[in-house]
């Protein structure tokens, strides 16, 4: 016997429409789907019935793409910690719960379709310094850089972003700080990220201004969303460089 | 182009194909770098509210402790007052050191407002259509209500508490009187009121500076995994501190035990 649920979902025909939530009654969901495949059958419903189906990012729905969403109960990726929406299962839900979906909410990710947003402001901070100019040729030496073991820790914690947004969805100043943080912290401590270091971190700055995403104002709401777990002291990392660019500038 | 998943039948809407779709606005590029920018970023603007905090902080640990004078009695506490206005003399002219202090305190409080402003109004830019379900606080949720609305309370009681017991305007004693006299009369038990009022705007000081000094070291760069528990505690002890140091006085007097 499976569950009875129903949806309150944000329909929003495109960036002009006003949108609106709209209730669905979904019956016989079964607790092994995941959140992503509840929505699949919810879709092949409207499809059948004539009607345009809900709109939704995701690709590769093992938790390692980015491009799941989902504001759902308030909460990004839903109520279990340290996953994505498609890694969330309806066995964490009740028979007979209300669950409420919206789309990330944020003027620097406007709305597409439905709960599809538009991420690209993201790419552009990544674009402005999330990178390492270097040749790539062919993979190095493996002790050629030698790299101390805690950064290499530290770094990689960072690296496991995702950049799927729920950061920005989740601050209640709708800040990208988490996402910048994650990259300028990962890059800058590595040996390969060391030249671009301080402008690195100046320009991903100015970029997230730019983007009119808010200030980051220490809450520490992002991370208590954030899939993959990245950790607050990115962003104390960042702060601490973008005051030594300031100095040496 | 429209994508259609065989058996799900999700269609991703085709944002160029759509007749009511305008020429994409040109994404925001950042102005070059300035020197003096950073301080004009949201993350400057932090830095510059976590300076002025400390700056604040400091001079209530000092305001704090000469509070505690009173309970040495009215000679100590009116002779420690008279010296705050003759620091540095004969080098400084009187009440010099005193004048810098408060330019500097009106200078810092001005600057954490500003950008707390600044950063507010930004904020709310950044998300204009809000959500229609809150969960619970998920962790410190409560920062931005008493940051920010604590913040304008805050504001408030300042003012009050100049008109009262600096320039004496709104002081039972007026402003002639003696530091000691104005702050017996301000508390007396028949103005229980006031120091109700007192009580609960130091209350809201301290959980502004319970998360206000904790944050400042994340601003300012110096926080890390292994200091987030120590920094946490020391945030919250110089808060408690503060508020006790300064709920003691006006409690104190209010219940007889300073008169």
């Amino acid at each position: 016997m499976g569950m009875k649920l129903t949806l309150k979902i944000w329909r929003q025909k495109d960036g002009a429409d006003k949108g609106r939530m709209v209730p669905y009654e979904l019956e016989d969901i079964s607790p092994d789907m995941s959140f992503l495949e509840m929505l699949d059958v919810l879709n092949e419903r409207l499809i059948l019935d004539g009607e345009d189906p809900v709109a939704f990012d995701h690709d590769c729905r093992e938790g390692i793409c980015g491009m799941c969403s989902l504001v759902i109960d308030g909460t990004p990726h839903g109520p279990q910690r340290a996953t994505t929406t498609c890694q969330l299962h309806m066995r964490h839900f009740q028979d007979g719960d209300v669950i409420t979906i919206e789309p990330w909410r944020a003027g620097a990710f406007p709305v597409i379709k439905d709960l599809v947003v538009d991420r690209t402001a993201l790419d552009r901070i990544i674009q402005a310094g999330g990178y390492v100019s270097a040749p790539t040729g062919s993979a190095p030496d493996a002790a050629a850089i030698p790299v101390p073991q805690a950064d290499a820790h530290d770094a990689f914690d960072a690296a496991t972003c995702i950049g799927c947004g729920a950061c920005v969805a989740a601050c209640p100043n709708a800040s990208a700080m988490l996402f910048t943080a994650a990259k300028v912290t990962h890059l800058g401590l590595l040996p390969q990220g060391q030249p671009e270091r301080y402008g690195r971190v100046t320009a991903m700055v100015a970029q997230m201004d730019a983007e009119g995403f808010g200030g980051c104002t220490n809450t520490g709401e992002c991370t208590a969303v954030c899939p993959k777990g990245i950790p607050f002291e990115t962003i104390t990392r960042l702060n601490a460089d973008l005051l030594t660019a300031a100095r040496r500038s | 182009m429209s994508w259609t998943y065989p058996g799900i039948g999700h269609n991703f809407p085709d944002v160029a194909s759509r007749s009511n779709t305008v020429t994409a606005p040109r994404p925001p590029r950042a102005a070059a770098a300035r020197p003096g920018s950073v301080y004009r970023s949201s993350v400057g603007k932090k830095a510059v509210m976590a300076v002025t905090g400390a700056i604040l902080v400091l001079y209530l640990v000092a305001h704090m402790v000469g509070n505690l004078k009173v309970f040495l009695g009215r000679a100590d506490f009116d002779h420690y007052a008279h010296w705050l206005r003759t620091i540095g003399e004969p080098a400084l002219p009187h009440r010099v050191f005193l004048t810098i202090v408060e330019v500097v305190l009106t200078v810092a409080v001005i600057l954490h407002m500003w950008s707390a402003v600044s950063l507010a109004r930004r904020a709310r830019r950044a998300r204009p259509v809000r959500y229609a379900v809150r969960p619970a606080a998920r962790e410190h949720r409560y920062a931005t209500h008493v940051m920010r609305y604590g913040g304008v309370v805050i504001l408030l009681f300042v003012i009050w508490h100049l008109l009262d017991l600096t320039f004496g305007a709104v002081n039972p004693r007026g402003g002639g009187a003696e530091p000691y006299d104005k702050v017996v009369a301000d508390f007396a038990p028949s103005h229980w009121y006031v120091t109700a009022f007192y009580v609960i705007a130091v209350i809201m000081v301290g959980l502004h500076l319970r998360h206000g000094i904790w944050s400042a070291f994340q601003t300012l760069g110096l926080g890390r995994r292994r200091r987030q528990r120590g920094l946490r505690l020391f945030a919250g002890t110089v808060a408690a501190l503060l508020v006790i140091g300064f709920v003691s006085v006006p409690v104190m007097v209010t219940i007889g035990v300073v008169s």
